[in-house]
């Protein structure tokens, strides 16, 4: 199980059933949920934010943020 | 009016909702006027059947009712109260097919809230290329709702919508998630206190950070069980509340949405990788702007020649064609000079709003906010401050409006705080006035000297806007909750309609808001420069006749003519109060009429300009423009008085002056308070007084 912020670019993994309890409703609304796939797409130059491809949606977020979402990589 | 139905959109961002609105409305909506008055929501009519007219709202885009940025509050509010009288009698939640699940969200929200509710979904023609199948029956009958399926690029579904919204008696009013579910205990303790109110706007209320129902916050918070709850307890509802939601729309698109995913787009990910790319991503994005730049200088100069050409032709034939008097130098001096000051400007404001609305239509501008994300948070700014500080070009006033995005209130309030440092467009006019009169007409390098001056400001504006914001940022202490999100919306081609719509409305908002005030103050200073109460102003003939034969000079008729108006200039009620502040005024090395379009121009700071044309066409003169009778001008002592000292003083005032009061009035509104408007205020006129007096006294 790893946070989001530490994929490299192109990896994907699953979210994990026990939710962090910090993680913003913003995130799950979108469509971080148990069970949703998580790809990262591309990192900013500067190394943030973060592009990913979570359930369909295409969505930047900040390093910070993203350390809230834990998965399950896929092999 | 009052009897139409009243219809509002909501959805997403990036759903399309605006070309629907447009659709729905054509030209007959309206946006409400930037000084003091409502700017939120846009309104517009449409005609539904032979009887029925429907008002339409268009509410700011939202993900959901669960706010982060101030415009989901808008929306949130506008849902929550009933009293308001924009409140909806149908909501139309709009959708498009690519992320329909994560739209269904929002929809489902809606739906709770116990309103009429219409389901839209646009971007109806990309089913076929993303390998998208939709039944559409089974998914009314999984969501208790109907749904129009729309593609505004192709003008299919507009009718249908229509059609759904005349037949609003036979919508569904019921609600697809039982509350009861997030926490039975809690939801059955609220329901005993409150038996009248629906429980979903009670839990919005008490999750949600709005002023919206104030009467029942309080009664909450009175009844000390719900507040109870710790912060954690209720986050962790929420979380549950949207596991519920998800599970809810899952199983409904389960029976009636399928998806190919062997449709992959090469395209995208090729722009996507080449738009965001450390070297070609930040080189793309300067050549762009650089471009607009380019485009904005070089092409509008000749509407602009033209528009000051026509107006100065217009008063002139005012002059010769209506009998002289009062009236017709009132037209003539104040109100045509002053409507000119206005029109000058749309060729600018409208080239740029065209470019940012292409650029946002088009996608293209989620990568710069990804791109500059970074670069911007040392300055206390997020990538999100791009779009602000590119559109302060043209005019503050939106630029302030377009922070509201900004999820992070510490970055938006310093981007609104340093917009008003970029060069807006009303600064161009004073800057190219002043340039013409004291910077010579040499090159250097190729390049003209006026150009590179010009040039050089724009920097200075840019600079001082990242270093306020530097400075900010390290002395506001404010802790709010940081996050920051940006979706990345496929490329599209813009839609023509859509950016055309952006860009009429963005221009007329600026004509109709700054210019009544730019229009009224033009009049106002014509008054005042042509009337005295002094006996030197009213015997002014005499008393210049009289120095005159006492001299025993030849003198012309016409030199006397000047002479006579100079002196009743001076002695005018603007004289006067030019006079009474040029002791605060002459160390920056102006001289009493320049103190004048100061103070004038503290409204606007393109009055300047229009003040001095006011004073020196009231001065009148063989030279027939602006700056050829500003050339004239001598001192006491016979030297000009717009040389180079004074001329950079004017240019660095004016870089650094807030001299705008549309803006402090939409900083106002956007801030909530006084309090910012005032420090901004304070700031940058210091900083301007200050500025300018040491460029005076090191050039003198």
């Amino acid at each position: 199980m790893i946070s989001i912020d530490r994929l490299r670019v192109g990896q994907k993994g699953v979210i994990v059933e026990e939710l962090d309890a910090h993680i913003p409703v913003k995130l799950m609304e979108i469509g971080c949920l148990p069970g949703n796939e998580v790809e990262l797409i591309q990192i900013a130059p500067l190394n943030d934010p973060l592009y990913f491809l979570v359930d369909g949606s295409r969505i930047a977020i900040r390093r910070e943020m993203a350390q809230y979402v834990k998965i399950d990589l896929k092999s | 009016m009052s009897a139409a139905l009243k219809v509002a959109l909501i959805g997403n961002p990036n759903t399309g909702k605006s070309s629907i609105f447009n659709a729905l409305t054509g030209l007959r909506q309206k946006v409400g006027n930037y000084p003091g008055i409502t700017v939120e929501k846009k309104t517009g009519y449409c005609k539904l059947s032979d009887e029925l007219e429907a008002k339409i709202i268009d509410l700011p885009g939202a993900y959901s009712l669960n706010t982060t940025s101030l415009d989901e509050s808008v929306a949130v509010e506008l849902l929550l109260n009933k009293r308001n009288e924009d409140f909806p009698d149908v909501v139309v939640v709009i959708a498009e097919v690519e992320n329909l699940k994560r739209n269904l969200l929002l929809f489902t929200q809606i739906k709770d809230l116990g309103i009429k509710t219409v389901l839209a979904i646009n971007m109806a023609d990309r089913m076929g290329r993303l390998g998208i199948a939709l039944d559409i029956q089974t998914l009314e009958q999984e969501l208790d709702t109907k749904i129009a399926l729309i593609s505004t690029r192709k003008n299919e579904g507009i009718d249908a919508l229509k059609k759904l919204l005349s037949e609003h008696s036979q919508l569904s009013e019921s609600e697809v998630l039982d509350v009861n579910r997030i926490d039975a205990i809690y939801f059955e303790g609220l329901k005993k206190t409150f038996p009248k109110i629906s429980l979903y706007k009670l839990w919005l209320a008490i999750t949600q950070d709005v002023n919206f129902m104030p009467i029942e916050r309080q009664s909450i918070a009175d009844q000390s069980s719900f507040s109870t709850k710790s912060k954690d307890e209720l986050k962790k509802m929420q979380h549950r509340e949207t596991v519920l939601r998800y599970q809810f729309i899952n199983s409904a698109l389960k029976k009636a949405y399928q998806k190919d995913f062997t449709k992959a787009e090469g395209v995208q990910g090729f722009l996507d990788r080449l738009f965001t790319h450390k070297i070609w991503g930040y080189l793309i994005f300067f050549v762009i702007l650089f471009s607009i730049f380019q485009v904005i200088f070089d092409f509008s100069s000749y509407p602009m020649d033209a528009i000051d050409g026509f107006f100065g032709w217009l008063s002139e034939w005012f002059k010769d064609n209506l009998p002289t008097g009062i009236l017709t130098d009132l037209i003539a001096e104040g109100i045509i000079a002053g409507i000119g000051g206005v029109v000058i400007f749309i060729p600018q404001i409208a080239f740029l709003f065209l470019f940012i609305a292409l650029l946002e239509e088009s996608g293209y501008m989620s990568r710069v906010v990804f791109l500059m994300d970074r670069l911007m948070r040392p300055f206390g700014l997020s990538g999100k401050s791009v779009v602000p500080l590119i559109s302060g070009m043209a005019c503050a006033i939106p630029a302030v409006m377009a922070t509201r995005n900004i999820e992070n209130w510490k970055e938006r309030l310093i981007t609104i705080l340093v917009v008003p440092f970029t060069t807006c467009s009303a600064r161009l006019p004073v800057y190219l006035i002043i340039i013409a009169l004291v910077i010579p007409e040499g090159r250097i390098f190729g390049l003209g000297y006026q150009a590179l001056v010009l040039t050089g400001l724009y920097f200075l504006g840019f600079l001082s806007a990242f270093l306020a914001a530097a400075i900010l940022s390290a002395n506001l202490k404010l802790d709010r909750k940081n996050f920051f999100m940006v979706e990345m919306p496929t490329f599209k081609t813009p839609q023509l309609k859509n950016v055309g719509f952006t860009v009429f409305e963005k221009t007329k908002s600026f004509v109709f808001g700054a210019g009544q005030v730019i229009l009224a103050l033009s009049i106002v200073i014509w008054f005042l420069g042509s009337n005295g109460y002094s006996d030197d102003f009213k015997n002014a003939e005499e008393i210049v006749i009289a120095q005159i034969e006492s001299t025993s000079e030849l003198v012309s008729d016409l030199e006397i003519e000047h002479k006579i108006s100079s002196y009743k200039l001076e002695h005018s009620y603007i004289g006067q109060l030019g006079k009474f502040i040029e002791p605060a005024v002459q160390p920056l090395g102006y001289d009493w009429k320049i103190g004048i379009a100061l103070i004038t121009s503290f409204a606007a700071r393109e009055v300047f300009v229009g003040t001095l044309a006011t004073i020196y066409s009231v001065a009148d003169s063989e030279e027939s423009t602006i700056v050829g009778r500003m050339a004239l001008e001598r001192d006491a002592v016979g030297r000009p008085i717009f040389n180079l000292a004074t001329g950079v003083s004017i240019l660095i005032f004016y870089a650094f002056a807030m001299q705008c009061m549309s803006t402090l009035a939409i900083v106002r509104k956007e801030t909530n308070s006084w309090k910012w408007p005032l420090i901004q205020l304070g700031f940058m006129t210091v900083l301007a007084y200050v500025a300018s007096l040491i460029t005076y006294q090191l050039l003198v």
